[in-house]
């Protein structure tokens, strides 16, 4: 019983932190047809701005240490909104309507220009912002197991995220003319959507989750150098297992994977690795578009 | 119809101008190198990556020091001659990330174009086991200064230019094995959580074979195998606390090792299970209150906060911290030692003054004993190219008065207690029963 409710949590949790992860990812390539290779970059730079804000936030008397939960969102807004306006507009926008291979490629090249910038900025030592971490406590499970609230709070996150994304994508008008150019761009286009505009807003919001998987990341882990680059082969995987562009994919995806790793480290460790990649050949063997992805018609 | 690939002109010809630019560039600056009178040592190690922070950086801040303060004339005795025999050190310093491969053809151009008297590098197994052969091959004197794996000379077998100055991992798990079985006679059970690959695998068959040579009794409780750089170790922590192990033995390092015990730490795993982080060392300077007084932790011989008291540690470490700003980790010992073995070698068969030979170094390094920040190291294993050292493992111990973190209850271990003999394979030597340690 204890293993059972072990392994319920922890896919919760990890399954909470995928698809935090992943959000960004699937959103801008739903909309922007951009397979965004840079959103692990996103992930570094918000662990980076998050770990070292928080590190001199508890490094002197800077107020209630509760604050340091908004520094978090904070840090991710502020390194979000920056990235996703600057490379937006700077370079995809000279590039849209191109080959996504090509699109590939150069979001790839900006990884690794990121990656260079992250480790001129900050360095190459690790930094940490445990304190947000340890300071909601642990809760009790039983005799055994513990864990920490903050892990248990990312599912609280990762929900709100994901019901927040439904309801303007669903519940609002911005996020109807959204849909529309997701669905088709060019007819969303001939009805008057400005579409560079909702590309503008969509790489920005992309952007915001990517960075605020890791700011919110950052207290349970030592952010190093190459954080980015391991987030972003996950997120691919969740991804396409939901399927590419779809939130409720996203969201499928993460609750799969993170459910099986989660039952193979309880119950068969050393299948571990194989585990994740093993759920996205057998969803792709039998659904090739993804758990959520709609079948396209090839255009000639 | 079959179409006729072509080249824009103009993008031909800056394509043409580029590439010969960077071959006469590079054509010239080899032939400078070769009779320039310096001595050029190719410095190879992580400048990028995961390992850059705990490993790369540290060791590549050591070369620098190092190499400065020798060719300033200003190191200690027996290095009092400036450089390497009296010729000024230059090097050629390469990112060692970016996979075996791609190392053992950087590994080519340096010897082959950049024209390096001789290498000094690698922290990957994986990069040393595919340079130790493209090693002889070339004919370069080569130093391995880190990485642990113990088949590197069983890829070479009857090596000349290949050398490795620090110790291997299966040292480090026999040790540590030897001081949980002393400190710690009466446990039952252990667990494991290793990254998943040659390290992490080696790391935990050698420890898990010496403890059942040493503890029979004890029984493995769980095994877990997170990918390497994982980072979230949610359900590894869930499954080894659900286990119940007295110890938990790990070879985890970097940013791993640090998130693993940050997360394990929050949730209580270390209350009732001790920690043995066979490259724990690296973490005293970051772990600060996050880890439990307690845990048990090894710096891969007897480096940073093992080193011994001796006039060589006494002008690094204060050396490396003003410069830096951070203490020495072991992989900047190991650097430090590398680079003076290198030096003594040479001067020990080269004519003062003269360029060392790469067959003067091979000769001098085979079977050299020498002095480092470490106390000496003998080259005494696998014919004179694989040092011998002793091991020490410790204790964590926080003080938040200071804010600093140290090592207690150390115990050193002889190079003849944790070291198979010549010609036994680690594995045959721990089953049975380490013949012929020579124990204290």
């Amino acid at each position: 019983m204890t293993t059972l409710i072990a392994i319920l949590l922890d896919g919760a949790i990890y399954a909470s932190w995928l698809f935090l992860v992943a959000a960004g990812l699937t959103i801008i390539y739903g909309v922007m047809r951009v397979l965004n290779m840079a959103h692990g970059s996103f992930y570094a730079i918000g662990a980076y701005a998050a770990a070292a804000t928080v590190g001199w936030f508890f490094s002197g008397e800077h107020g209630n240490p509760y604050l340091s939960y908004l520094l978090l969102v904070g840090c991710a807004l502020l390194a979000g909104v920056i990235l996703g306006v600057v490379i937006e507009q700077g370079l995809l926008r000279f590039l849209m309507g191109r080959d996504e291979i090509l699109m590939v490629i150069v979001t790839y090249a900006l990884l690794l220009i990121l990656e260079d910038a992250t480790k001129l900025i900050w360095g190459v030592d690790p930094y940490f912002a445990y304190q947000p971490y340890r300071l909601l406590g642990i809760s009790d499970i039983g005799d055994i197991l513990r864990f920490a609230n903050y892990d248990l709070a990312l599912i609280a996150v990762a929900v709100f995220i994901g019901l927040a994304a439904w309801f303007v994508l669903n519940r609002t008008n911005k996020g109807r003319l959204l849909r529309a150019v997701i669905h088709d761009r060019e007819i969303a286009i001939a009805m008057g959507v400005n579409v560079n505009a909702m590309f503008a807003a969509t790489f920005v919001i992309g952007a915001v989750l990517g960075a605020l998987a890791g700011a919110l990341t950052a207290p349970a882990i030592s952010v190093t150098p190459g954080i980015g680059v391991e987030v972003i082969v996950l997120a691919f995987a969740v991804v396409v297992v939901g399927g590419l562009g779809s939130i409720g994919g996203a969201a499928a995806g993460a609750v799969l994977v993170g459910l099986s790793r989660s039952f193979a480290v309880h119950i068969a460790p050393e299948i571990e690795l194989f585990v994740i990649y093993g759920v996205m050949f057998l969803v792709l063997a039998f659904r090739p578009q993804g758990l959520f992805g709609q079948t396209l018609a090839r255009r000639i | 119809m079959k179409s006729i690939p072509h080249f824009p002109s103009q993008t031909f010809r800056l394509a043409a101008s580029a590439a010969a630019i960077t071959l006469i560039t590079g054509m010239s600056a080899s032939a400078v190198a070769a009779d320039n009178g310096k001595y050029r040592i190719g410095i190879v190690t992580f400048l990028s990556g995961a390992a850059a922070g705990p490993f790369g950086v540290p060791a590549s801040n050591a070369a620098k020091l190092t190499i400065d303060t020798l060719n300033s004339g200003k190191m200690l005795a027996p290095y009092t001659k400036i450089g390497i025999n009296g010729l000024e050190i230059e090097t050629v310093l390469l990112d060692e990330a970016g996979g075996a491969t791609k190392q053992a053809e950087e590994f080519r151009n340096l010897v082959q174009r950049q024209k390096v008297d001789a290498v000094i590098g690698y922290i990957s197994s994986g990069d040393c086991l595919a340079i130790a052969p493209a090693a002889e091959e070339l004919g370069v004197p080569t130093l391995f200064f880190d990485c642990g794996t113990s088949k590197v000379f069983e890829t070479v077998k009857n090596p000349k230019y290949l050398f490795r100055t620090g110790l291997d991992a299966v040292v480090d798990n026999v040790a540590a094995a030897r001081y949980v079985a002393e400190t710690r006679p009466n446990i039952k059970t252990v667990a494991s959580i290793q990254q998943n690959y040659a390290w992490g695998q080696d790391s935990w068959a050698d420890f898990s074979l010496s403890l059942k040579q040493l503890l029979p009794n004890v029984s493995v409780v769980s095994e877990q195998w997170p990918k390497l750089l994982q980072g979230q170790y949610g359900a590894e922590i869930s499954a080894l606390s659900v286990s119940r192990p007295d110890i938990i033995h790990s070879s985890f390092w970097g940013g791993d090792m640090e998130a693993l015990m940050l997360q394990g730490g929050a949730r209580g795993l270390f209350d009732k299970s001790v920690a043995v982080l066979t490259a724990g060392e690296t973490g005293v300077e970051t772990f600060k209150s996050n880890v439990p007084n307690g845990t048990v932790i090894g710096g891969r011989g007897p480096y940073g906060a093992f080193a011994p008291k001796n006039a060589l540690n006494d002008w690094f470490r204060p050396a490396f911290t003003a410069e830096f700003k951070a203490d020495p980790t072991y992989p900047a010992y190991k650097m430090v030692q590398a680079i003076l073995a290198l030096k003594a070698a040479a001067e020990k068969t080269a004519k003062p003054g003269v360029m060392p030979t790469s067959d003067q170094v091979v000769k001098g390094l085979a079977g050299l004993s020498f002095e480092a920040p470490s106390g000496t190291v003998k080259m005494a294993r696998t014919n004179g190219h694989q040092a011998v050292q002793d091991v020490s493992f410790g204790e964590y111990r926080f003080d938040p008065k200071t804010g600093k973190g140290s090592v207690a209850n150390v115990k050193t271990y002889a190079a003849d207690c944790v070291m198979p003999p010549d010609g036994s394979t680690p594995a045959d030597w721990i089953k049975a029963g380490f013949p012929g340690a020579k124990c204290k």
